[in-house]
C-alpha cells in the first residue's frame, strides 16, 4: 500500500513537471516516428529550440492518419498533422478541422504551391525501380509491350499504389483503361503496402517495383550499393507532395506555428533526405546529400490539383480494377 | 428437469462468453454508430464476398484433407525426432503473415528455390500467383494447426480401442471405419470451421499471392471502406457479414460434429498394431516427408536470410522483442482465464452458444475491432495508454477459438468420465478445476498456452491503431525496418521473432509434446 | 433409516417406482433381472437421477433435492472409482477434503485407511500401477475416510475373480461393521448377496420392493427372478 501511495505521489509530481513545459502533439505516419525515420532527430532538434515537449504519435500511413482525424474530430489531442498528401487534401479540408498556416515560404518544388492550409515538407516522384544493369522501358506503353514483370501496390490500401493509379490517369486520361489492360500480364502481383512489394522485388520476384526515384539513393548512400536504378518515363512522373497543417482546435497555436516554421528550416529539411528518402521541400543551404545527384530527374512533373485528384479518384479506381482483373 | 448433476457450473463460462461477444459486437456497434451516411454494399463488395468464401472454403478443405493423412502417419509411426518434428511442424501457424509470405515466396516464388530447380531442367518458373497461390499460402499456415488438432483427436482415442480392434484383426480400412472415422467425424467439422473463419479475414496474404485485384477479400473491402472512402458504415456492414459467415460456419460445424465422445481409458500408452506392413509404412513415410518439406523449407529459407543480421540487430529491435514477450505473457494468462471456464462450461454439454461466442474472435476484422475499441476507450482515457493491454486482450480473444478446439474434446471426456465420481465426492467448482480438470488437461493447456503466446508474439493486429512510438512490438518494428528499406535487418528481426514465438510455443507445449509421445 | 416414499424415478423413457425403507446398519442387496432398474434405483438414492415424484429421507431428513456431493453417503461405481492422475493417497484424501488441503492428522487418517485395506506403502502409486484388486481396495480406503452413514455399491467388484470378489465383500462387511454404515449393493451373483447381505430388495417389472430376507428370496424366487437366475 505504501508503494502505491508513493507511486501516486511520484506520478502527480511528474504530471506537474510536464505541465510546466508546454507539449506539442504531432500526429504523423508510423515510418516518420520509427527509429530509422526522421522522428528522433526532428524531436531532438525542435525541443532544443522550442522549450517544449514534442510528442510525435505514429499512425500507420497518410490515409489512416486522416481516418484517425475524422474519428477524433475537434477533441483530438493533435496540434499538428504531418504526413497527408495531395490525394487526401480535399477530404482533409472537408473535415473543417484545419487552420490556415499564414506563412509564405519560398519552396523548391517543381510545381507551384499556394495552399493556405497545407504546407509541404517533402516531395518525390513515383518511379519503377529496377536492377541498374537491366534494360528498362521508357514509358508505360513500352512496359506493357515488354515482358518485364512488375510488382505494384493496391491503391485501396497503399499511398504509392494510389500514386501509380493517378500517374496513369494523369498521363493517359481516357486511355488509362487500355494502359491497365496492357499492363495486366506484366503485373506479378499487387501488395497491400510498399514494404511487401519492395521485399518481393528484392527477393527477385519481379524485374521492377513501384517506388520512388529517390529509392536508389538509399541503396547508394546507406548501403554503398549502386545496383538499383529508377526508370525514367518520358510521359513524365507523378509526384507525391507530403504536407502538414495545424489543427484549428489546437491549444498550442503559437507552438504549432513555430513547428511549421521549423519544418521548413534548414535543420528539419536537412534531416529529411537521408531519413525519409524524399526531396526536401526547401533545399538546405548545404545542398542535397552526395548521391542524390545520380538520381533520374524527370523531364515532366505530373500532379493533379487536390480538387482534380479527389474527383478523378473513384473513376480511376474502377478503371484500375477492371483493367487488372482481365 | 432431471439434469445429471455436474461438477462444474456454467456461470463463469457464460460470463466470459458474454464478455467476448460484448467486446466484439460493442466494437462493431461503436463503428457503425460513428458512421455517416455512406453507400451500401456495391457490386465490388459482393464480388469480394464471393472470392472470400471461395478461397476460405478451398483453404479449409485442402488444409484438413491434407492434414488427415499427415496426422494419421504421425499417429501410427514412432521414429527418432518425432517429437521435435511435431513441434516444428507447428511453426508456420505462429508466424507473422508478412514474414511467412516472404518465406513462402523464397521457396515457391518465380525466383524461388523450386523455380530455380525447374530452371536447371529447362522448365519455366512456378506460377504461384493466383487462387491456387492463396490456397497454398493458407494451407501452409493452417495445415500445422489442422494436423495438430487431428493428431490430438487420434491420441485421445483410448489405447484400449486399438487393442480391441487389433484383437479383432482389423487393419487398414476396417480400422479407419471402426475407430478413426468416428473420431474424424467428431473433430474435423470444427477444424474446418475454424480454418474457414481464419481465412475469412485474410487480406495481405490473399492479395499478395492472389496476384491482383481479383483476389479482393472482404477484409480488403473493409480496409478500402475505412481509408479510401472513409465510409465507417460500410466497414461495419462488411464486418457484420464476416461475423455472420463465421457464425453460420460455426453452427454448421457444431451440427455436423454432434455425437458422443470416446470416453477415455486408463492412462495407457497408445500402441498401434495396425499398418505395420511395408506398403503403409512407406506411404506414411512419404506423407511425413512431403509435409515436412512443404512446411519446413520456407522456414529454412527465412532462417538463412535472417541469420546474417541476427546478431547485429539494432538495440531497438531487442527492446521491441521484450515488449512483445510482455504482451505475449499477458495474452497467455488472459487466454487461459477465458478459455478454461468456457471449456468447462461447454464440456457440460449443450454449449453451442458458448462455442459460437468463442469462434467470433477469429472472424472479427482486426481493423474494425481496433477502431471500435479506440472509439469506446477515447471518451474516458487516452487510447495510447491502453495500447498494450488492448493488444493483449484482442490477441487472447483471437486465440480463444483455437484454445477451445484444443481443450473442449478432452474436457468433455473428463467431465463425462470422471464427473460423477467428483460429484459424489462433493468436488465442485474450483476443487474440480484444480484437482481434476486442470491436471487431466495439462497437455492441452500447455498446447493452448503455447499457441496463445506464440500467436500473440507474432501478431501485428490492433497495435498499429494504438501505436505509441515508445512501445513498439517486434512485428511492428519489423514493418518499420522494412518501411525504412532495411530488408536485411527486417529478415534478422523476423528470425528473432520466429525464434521467440517458437521458443515460447516449445516451452509451454512441452507437456503437449510429452502427451503426443505417450 | 433410509426411506423412499412413493418415488417415481425416470431415466430416459424408463420409469421405476419405489416405496421402501432400509433400516439403519443393515446390509441390503439389490437384485433383479438385467435392465430392471437396479442402477436407476441406486443412482436416484445417490442423487445422480432426480425423482419425479415422492421423496427420499435419511433418518427423517429429506434428502430428495440435496446435491449428490452433499448427501450422507459414499458410492462406488462399476469402474472409474479413482482419478488416474492422482496417487492412491490423494484419491483417498479426496474423501476427506475435495480440495485436498489436509491437516497432518487428516493425513494420518488417510495413511491409516490405506493400511487398513492392505495397501500399506502403496500410497504414492498411481492407479495404473495397481492391480484390479488393489484398485478396489484403494477405493474402499476412500469410502472408509468418508465416514458416511450409507454406502452404495454399483457392482464395483464385478471385474474381479470369485475369490478376490469374496475377499472384497468381506472387507466391505468388516468396514460397515466398524463404521456402523448401512450398505446397499447391487449384485448379480446370488452367492455375493448371501455372503454379506441378510436383506434384499427385488427390482423387477418397473418396481423396487421392500427389503426381504435374502435367503428366503433366493431359495424361493418369484418367476421373474427365477428366469434371471436360471
Amino acid at each position: 500500500m505504501k508503494h502505491l501511495v508513493f507511486a501516486a505521489g511520484f506520478l502527480s509530481a511528474a504530471t506537474v513537471a510536464v505541465a510546466e513545459t508546454p507539449e506539442l502533439t504531432v500526429y504523423t505516419y508510423d515510418s516518420f516516428v520509427s527509429d530509422w525515420g526522421p522522428g528522433p532527430q526532428v524531436e531532438e532538434a525542435f525541443e532544443a529550440v522550442c522549450d517544449c515537449d514534442l510528442n510525435l504519435v505514429g499512425i500507420e500511413d497518410g490515409a489512416a492518419l486522416l481516418a484517425r482525424m475524422k474519428l477524433e474530430g475537434a477533441s483530438s489531442d493533435a496540434d499538428i498533422v504531418l504526413g497527408l498528401d495531395t490525394n487526401l487534401i480535399v477530404a482533409a479540408k472537408e473535415t473543417g478541422l484545419f487552420a490556415e498556416h499564414g506563412q509564405s515560404p519560398k519552396l523548391d518544388l517543381p510545381i507551384e504551391w499556394n495552399d493556405p492550409v497545407f504546407l509541404p515538407y517533402d516531395w518525390g516522384y513515383f518511379a519503377f525501380v529496377h536492377e541498374a544493369d537491366a534494360e528498362a522501358p521508357s514509358n508505360f506503353k513500352a512496359l506493357a509491350e515488354s515482358d518485364k514483370k512488375i510488382v505494384i501496390q493496391d491503391p485501396r490500401s497503399s499511398t504509392p499504389g494510389l500514386g501509380l493509379m493517378m500517374w496513369v490517369k494523369t498521363a493517359y486520361g481516357n486511355e488509362a483503361p487500355a494502359i491497365w489492360e496492357g499492363l495486366a500480364d506484366n503485373v506479378v502481383t499487387v501488395t497491400k503496402g510498399w514494404s511487401e512489394a519492395y521485399g518481393l522485388f528484392l527477393e527477385g520476384e519481379a524485374d521492377m517495383v513501384l517506388s520512388y526515384t529517390t529509392s536508389p539513393a538509399y541503396h547508394l548512400i546507406a548501403e554503398e550499393d549502386a545496383s538499383k536504378a529508377a526508370a525514367a518515363f518520358d510521359e513524365g512522373h507523378y509526384m507525391q507532395v507530403e504536407v502538414a497543417a495545424k489543427l484549428a482546435a489546437s491549444d498550442q497555436p503559437e507552438l504549432a506555428d513555430q513547428f511549421l516554421a521549423f519544418m521548413l528550416s534548414d535543420t528539419f529539411q536537412g534531416i529529411i533526405p537521408t531519413t525519409n528518402w524524399m526531396y526536401p521541400a526547401v533545399t538546405p543551404e548545404g545542398g542535397l546529400p552526395e548521391g542524390f545527384e545520380t538520381l533520374v530527374t524527370p523531364e515532366k512533373s505530373l500532379l493533379l490539383s487536390p480538387e482534380e485528384a479527389a474527383s478523378a479518384r473513384d473513376a480511376a479506381l474502377d478503371e484500375w480494377l477492371t483493367g487488372l482483373s482481365q | 428437469m432431471a439434469d445429471r448433476a455436474q461438477p462444474v457450473s456454467a456461470t463463469s463460462g457464460n460470463i466470459v462468453a458474454a464478455g467476448v461477444a460484448a467486446i466484439i459486437f460493442g466494437a462493431l456497434l461503436a463503428v457503425a454508430l460513428r458512421a455517416e451516411t455512406g453507400r451500401g454494399l456495391g457490386a465490388s463488395d459482393w464480388a469480394a464476398l464471393r472470392f472470400t468464401i471461395l478461397q476460405a472454403g478451398l483453404s479449409a478443405l485442402f488444409s484438413v484433407a491434407l492434414a488427415i493423412p499427415v496426422a494419421r502417419a504421425l499417429a501410427r509411426r514412432r521414429f527418432a525426432g518425432r517429437r521435435v518434428l511435431i513441434a516444428v511442424l507447428g511453426a508456420p501457424f505462429i508466424l507473422p503473415v508478412i514474414v511467412a509470405v516472404l518465406g513462402l515466396i523464397m521457396v515457391f516464388g518465380r525466383a524461388g528455390w523450386l523455380s530455380q530447380i525447374l530452371g536447371l531442367a529447362g522448365l519455366p518458373p512456378v506460377q504461384v500467383y493466383g487462387l491456387h497461390g492463396v490456397v497454398l499460402a493458407h494451407v501452409f499456415f493452417n495445415l500445422p494447426l489442422a494436423t495438430r488438432l487431428i493428431l490430438q483427436g487420434w491420441q485421445e482415442i483410448p489405447g484400449e480401442r486399438f487393442r480391441l480392434a487389433a484383437q479383432l484383426g482389423a487393419d487398414g480400412w476396417a480400422m479407419f471405419r471402426l475407430i478413426e472415422w468416428p473420431m474424424l467425424r467428431r473433430v474435423v467439422p470444427s477444424i474446418l470451421a475454424v480454418i474457414f473463419a481464419i481465412c475469412l479475414t485474410s487480406f495481405a496474404v490473399a492479395l499478395t499471392l492472389g496476384g491482383g485485384p481479383r483476389a479482393t477479400t472482404i477484409e480488403l473491402a473493409i480496409y478500402q471502406a475505412f481509408r479510401f472512402d472513409f465510409d465507417l458504415g460500410r466497414a461495419a456492414m462488411l464486418s457484420a457479414v464476416q461475423l455472420g459467415l463465421t457464425v453460420i460456419a460455426g453452427a454448421l460445424a457444431l451440427w455436423l460434429a454432434r455425437g458422443d465422445g470416446f470416453g477415455t481409458g486408463l492412462d495407457r500408452v497408445v500402441r498401434r498394431w495396425d499398418g505395420q506392413a511395408a506398403m503403409p509404412r512407406l506411404l506414411d513415410g512419404a506423407v511425413i516427408a512431403l509435409a515436412a518439406g512443404f512446411l519446413l523449407l520456407p522456414l529454412l529459407a527465412m532462417t538463412l536470410s535472417g541469420l546474417p543480421t541476427l546478431l547485429s540487430l539494432p538495440q531497438q529491435v531487442f527492446s521491441a522483442a521484450l515488449t512483445s514477450v510482455l504482451v505475449a505473457s499477458i495474452s497467455t494468462v488472459l487466454l487461459l482465464a477465458m478459455a478454461l471456464p468456457m471449456a468447462a462450461a461447454i464440456a457440460r454439454g449443450r454449449g453451442g452458444m458458448l462455442e459460437l461466442a468463442g469462434i467470433l474472435g477469429l472472424a472479427a476484422s482486426p481493423l474494425v475491432i481496433g477502431t471500435g475499441l479506440f472509439i469506446l476507450i477515447r471518451p474516458w482515457s487516452n487510447p495510447l495508454a491502453w495500447a498494450l493491454p488492448v493488444t493483449a486482450l484482442v490477441n487472447a480473444i483471437t486465440v480463444l477459438p483455437f484454445a477451445l478446439r484444443v481443450l473442449v474434446p478432452r474436457a468433455r471426456d473428463v467431465v463425462a468420465r470422471q464427473g460423477r465420481l467428483a460429484v459424489s465426492l462433493d468436488m465442485q467448482g474450483w476443487p474440480f478445476l484444480r484437482h481434476v480438470l486442470m491436471p487431466r488437461l495439462k497437455a492441452q493447456i500447455g498446447f493452448a498456452a503455447g499457441l496463445a503466446a506464440a500467436l500473440s508474439m507474432g501478431d501485428l493486429g490492433v497495435i498499429t491503431l494504438f501505436a505509441d512510438p515508445d512501445v513498439a512490438t517486434l512485428p511492428l518494428q519489423i514493418y518499420r525496418l522494412m518501411g525504412a528499406y532495411q530488408m536485411d535487418s527486417a529478415a534478422g528481426a523476423a528470425l528473432l521473432l520466429l525464434v521467440l514465438s517458437f521458443g515460447a510455443f516449445w516451452l509451454l507445449d512441452r507437456g503437449g509434446r510429452a502427451h503426443a509421445e505417450a | 433409516m433410509l426411506k423412499l416414499e412413493d418415488c417415481i424415478i425416470r431415466n430416459g423413457t424408463f420409469g421405476l417406482s419405489a416405496h421402501l425403507s432400509v433400516p439403519a446398519r443393515s446390509r441390503v442387496a439389490v437384485i433383479g433381472p438385467s435392465g430392471a432398474g437396479k442402477s436407476t434405483l441406486i443412482e436416484a438414492i445417490a442423487g445422480f437421477l432426480s425423482v419425479e415424484t415422492g421423496r427420499i429421507t435419511w433418518n427423517g431428513t429429506d434428502i430428495t433435492d440435496i446435491h449428490p456431493g452433499a448427501r450422507p453417503l459414499a458410492m462406488l461405481f462399476q469402474d472409474d472409482n479413482l482419478f488416474p492422475h492422482l496417487s492412491v493417497a490423494q484419491n483417498v484424501g479426496l474423501g476427506i477434503h475435495p480440495n485436498l488441503r489436509l491437516t497432518a492428522s487428516e493425513r494420518e487418517t488417510v495413511d491409516g485407511a490405506i493400511e487398513r485395506v492392505g495397501l500399506a506403502g502403496l500410497g504414492n502409486r498411481k492407479p495404473s500401477e495397481l492391480s484390479g484388486g488393489q484398485r478396489s481396495r484403494a477405493a474402499l480406503a476412500r469410502v472408509l475416510v468418508q465416514r458416511c452413514d450409507l454406502l452404495l455399491l454399483d457392482e464395483p467388484f464385478a471385474a474381479l475373480g470369485p475369490a478376490l470378489r469374496a475377499e472384497m465383500l468381506d472387507l466391505v462387511a468388516d468396514l460397515c461393521d466398524e463404521t456402523g454404515a448401512t450398505l446397499l449393493m447391487i449384485s448379480h451373483a446370488p452367492e455375493d448377496a448371501r455372503r454379506i447381505a441378510d436383506q434384499a430388495i427385488l427390482v423387477a417389472e418397473g418396481q423396487a420392493q421392500e427389503p426381504q430376507d435374502t435367503a428366503a428370496l433366493l431359495d424361493n424366487p418369484p418367476k421373474v427372478l427365477r428366469e434371471y437366475l436360471g
